[in-house]
């Protein structure tokens, strides 16, 4: 099973490999949530979701179900 | 004299756009529409060095030029079509200090415009707090313009700024990114089938409604012979465009900024951690809630005394100084209670204006949205709906608008549909006259009743709205592509500017808007209650005379009947007439019935209604309440409103779909009259069997 941004715990980091230009809509991309980049999960609300992220210095929010799209691998 | 300089201020949302504007421009600045769609257009004039006006257009916020919304769109149609008045002489991207990686990208598409275009960044003050240090020379050699540091907030740079714009002409228009470089072979097709246009622009074109497929647009034809690409294959070179901005953004930024992370941190991560917390996160949002009601109920209730008092005094003096006649009437008993009725509103108004503009200038409304999100979908809302319905207790019309930003097309309709259900504005004073002559002024468990009431009827039409979204949700079969993406801002405290002329604006907007519809019924109202057809009414004083020949009566008593005989016979009278069965039922008599007509066109007419009814004939200085007390139900006998007509006339106003102005609104939102007429029919229909109900239930 793919590691996505879903799956990260409060304060960890991981790095975007994968997305499908298909199902993320380009407005996240131009957020900067893109291949290579870091992401941290600052927050969540209950039942984890949405999930309120940190992308390369931009604080937004997602839905779990976007997150589950997101695949990546998480820094140790 | 020197030409105007068209200049367009751009940026992502949460820069501070709007306060360079206030800054620029002060209180130079007039808010309208673009024609023919809703997004609010503001602009002003900027005096600049060397006697140069500049015309400074403060365009919508946006990510990209990649337009997914309504308001987003406005920029790029602007920035496509030259020949617009509007086109800017020269583009100001205003960037935020902290974001500016991201704010970049807009920046390089606006400047592959071959537009001259100055970066503004903002908030330069808090550089130190961040860590943040720009090397501006190495930023505008990379960038190939000028750029320049500002606060809004310290009122640095400003001047700086303006120097930048007198001389736009000396800005180089090279762009930033190749854009060929997203696909080679196709571009150069396209530079083959265009030659001479810029080939971003064409670009922009082709792509330009990928993303935004809500509005119906004729397709832009580009001409014969030329085949663009699939939706998808469209879409996965708009995510190589972006990939090579940041590519291009990274280069530069480099070897322009450095960012000490030891000294970030700080002031977010510790606001966040309660207010966006699990629990304490909701209790703040309610407590924050209630605050606003007390405002807007309790606060507000003393310049609303005073306002309907000096009313009342006006037009007593209008009618002792005025020469008497129908104008005098005209003035004393159509126009100046029907502005009063305007008028009254503005102290709600403001207040909730206020505190919307703040919740949102400080940052905190997005964690609300955050909070609300996975709750609200459960009855297909959307978190960002959690705005709309906030505002919608103030006035549809501005929460139909803030719908925009919700991305899912279904959770948006649903929010558009069933936001007139929360309790506006407009229905406060409906409820508040019918709540003081039905509801005891008694404690209820050391709670004052008519309150309680109130706040029922608040509760009542947000239980109302959510459910309807979840019967909405269910029969609705919309697909649709549901995602969410919603920036959590950093924490700022709200600029006095920024609120007190965002409260003022809208608050005139209100006014003048819902002013002119109120203006006109009372006058036509009172017109159609002061004349009337045939000889009943010209002859009105000789029958009256004539059936209490027998009895002696006083003057004044005369004149009263005659008064009452008059209305009755008058055109309203005979409207009224043939709708009381219809409202009969309801517990209602007819000059209830023509209030509720009238106030189709906007529910705060009802009162002003039943002013101008109950006043014309009447000379003495009466309170609109005691003399609906007093009337009779001419059908049932006894008085007319009692806590069985009241209750049903209360729910009849919490469901009713009243707002001409809502209907068309949702009209223009949603780009067809289906939905606001269903809106119309169904709403009506849970009104009056809602109402019809009460009355039978509790008569």
């Amino acid at each position: 099973m793919t590691t996505t941004i879903a799956d990260l715990k409060r304060g960890q980091r991981g790095i975007i490999k994968d997305i499908s230009a298909e199902v993320i809509p380009l407005k996240l991309l131009e957020m900067g949530c893109l291949p290579g980049n870091e992401v941290e999960l600052v927050q969540t609300a209950p039942f984890r979701d949405p999930l309120y992220l940190n992308i390369n210095g931009s604080h937004l929010a997602i839905r779990k179900e976007t997150a589950q799209q997101i695949e990546i691998e998480i820094i140790p | 004299m020197a030409k105007q300089i068209n200049v367009a201020l751009i940026g992502n949302p949460n820069t501070g756009k709007t306060s360079v504007f206030n800054q620029l421009t002060g209180l130079n600045q007039q808010v309208g529409n673009y024609p023919g769609i809703t997004v609010e257009k503001k602009e002003g004039i900027c005096k600049l060095p060397r006697n140069v006006k500049a015309h400074i257009l403060d365009l919508p916020g946006t990510y990209s030029l990649n337009a997914s919304s309504l308001d987003e769109n406005v920029v790029i149609e602007l920035l496509l079509n030259k020949n617009d008045k509007d086109y800017p002489d020269v583009a100001v991207v205003v960037s935020d200090v902290e974001n500016l990686k991201r704010n970049l990208l807009l920046f390089t598409q606006i400047k592959d415009l071959e537009i001259p275009t100055i970066l503004v960044i903002n908030m330069a003050d808090r550089m130190k707090r961040k860590g943040i240090s720009i090397d501006v020379p190495a930023l505008e050699a990379e960038l190939k313009t000028k750029v320049v540091l500002v606060s809004a907030r310290k009122r640095t740079g400003i001047e700086e700024l303006k120097e930048y714009i007198v001389n736009y002409r000396h800005i180089s228009t090279e762009p930033c990114l190749n854009a060929s470089s997203m696909d080679p072979d196709y571009f150069n097709r396209l530079r083959n089938a265009f030659p001479n246009q810029s080939l971003y622009k064409l670009w922009l074109v082709i792509t330009q409604d990928v993303n935004f497929g809500n509005v119906n647009r004729q397709n832009v034809s580009l001409s014969e012979g030329f085949v663009t690409k699939d939706e998808s294959t469209l879409k996965r070179m708009q995510q190589k465009e972006t990939i090579l901005r940041y590519q291009f953004i990274n280069n530069v930024l480099k070897k322009a900024m450095t960012v000490d992370v030891n000294a970030a941190k700080g002031l977010r991560a510790g606001m966040d951690r309660i207010l966006t917390h699990k629990v304490w996160g909701y209790v703040i949002f309610f407590a924050i809630l209630l605050l606003i009601f007390q405002a807007i109920y309790d606060w507000s209730s003393y310049p609303m005394d005073f306002i309907d008092a000096s009313f009342a005094k006006l037009s007593e003096i209008s009618r002792a100084t005025l020469p008497a006649g129908p104008f005098t009437d005209l003035i004393a008993e159509g126009v100046i209670p029907g502005l009063g009725g305007i008028v009254i509103f503005i102290p709600q108004i403001a207040f909730l204006f206020l505190f919307i503009s703040i919740l949102e200038e400080s940052g905190y409304m997005s964690r609300v949205v955050f909070l609300m999100d996975r709750t609200m979908r459960r009855f297909g809302l959307s978190g960002k709906s959690v705005v709309p319905l906030v505002s919608g207790t103030a006035c549809a019309i501005p929460a139909v608008m803030a719908s925009r930003n919700i991305e899912d097309w279904k959770e948006r309709l649903i929010t558009i549909l069933v936001v007139p259900f929360t309790t506006c504005s407009a229905r406060l004073p409906v409820y508040l006259i019918i709540i003081a002559l039905v509801i005891p002024e008694r404690t209820f468990m050391s709670l004052n009743l008519q309150g309680l009431t109130l706040m029922l009827l608040y509760l009542l039409g947000f239980g109302m709205a959510i459910f309807s979204a979840w019967v909405l949700h269910k029969i609705l079969k919309i697909k649709s592509r549901s995602y969410f993406v919603i920036e959590m801002p950093n924490y700022k405290l709200p600029m006095f500017k920024n609120v007190g002329i965002n409260v003022v604006e809208k608050t005139k907007a209100f006014v003048l808007g819902a002013g002119k519809i109120i203006l006109a019924i009372s006058i036509i109202l009172w017109v159609l209650a002061s004349y009337g057809p045939g000889e009943n009414f010209s002859n009105a004083r000789e029958i009256v005379e004539a059936k209490y020949s027998e009895t002696y009566l006083p003057e004044a008593e005369v004149d009263e009947l005659v008064a009452s005989y008059k209305l009755q016979h008058s055109y309203i009278g005979n409207l009224g007439k043939a709708i009381e069965p219809a409202v009969a039922p309801l517990g209602y008599d007819w000059k209830i019935g023509i209030a509720l007509i009238s106030s189709f066109a906007a529910r705060e007419v009802f009162v002003g209604t039943l002013a101008t009814i109950y006043s014309v004939g009447s000379d003495e200085e009466e309170t609109i309440k005691s003399r609906m007390a007093s009337e009779t139900n001419h059908i049932l006998g006894g008085p007319l409103f009692t806590f069985a007509s009241g209750v049903s006339l209360l729910l009849f106003y919490a469901f009713a779909m009243q707002c001409m102005s809502t209907l068309a609104i949702v009209k223009r939102e949603t780009n067809t009259w289906k939905w606001p007429v269903l809106q119309l029919i169904v709403m009506t229909a849970i009104a009056y069997i809602a109402a019809l109900f009460a009355f039978q239930i509790l008569k």
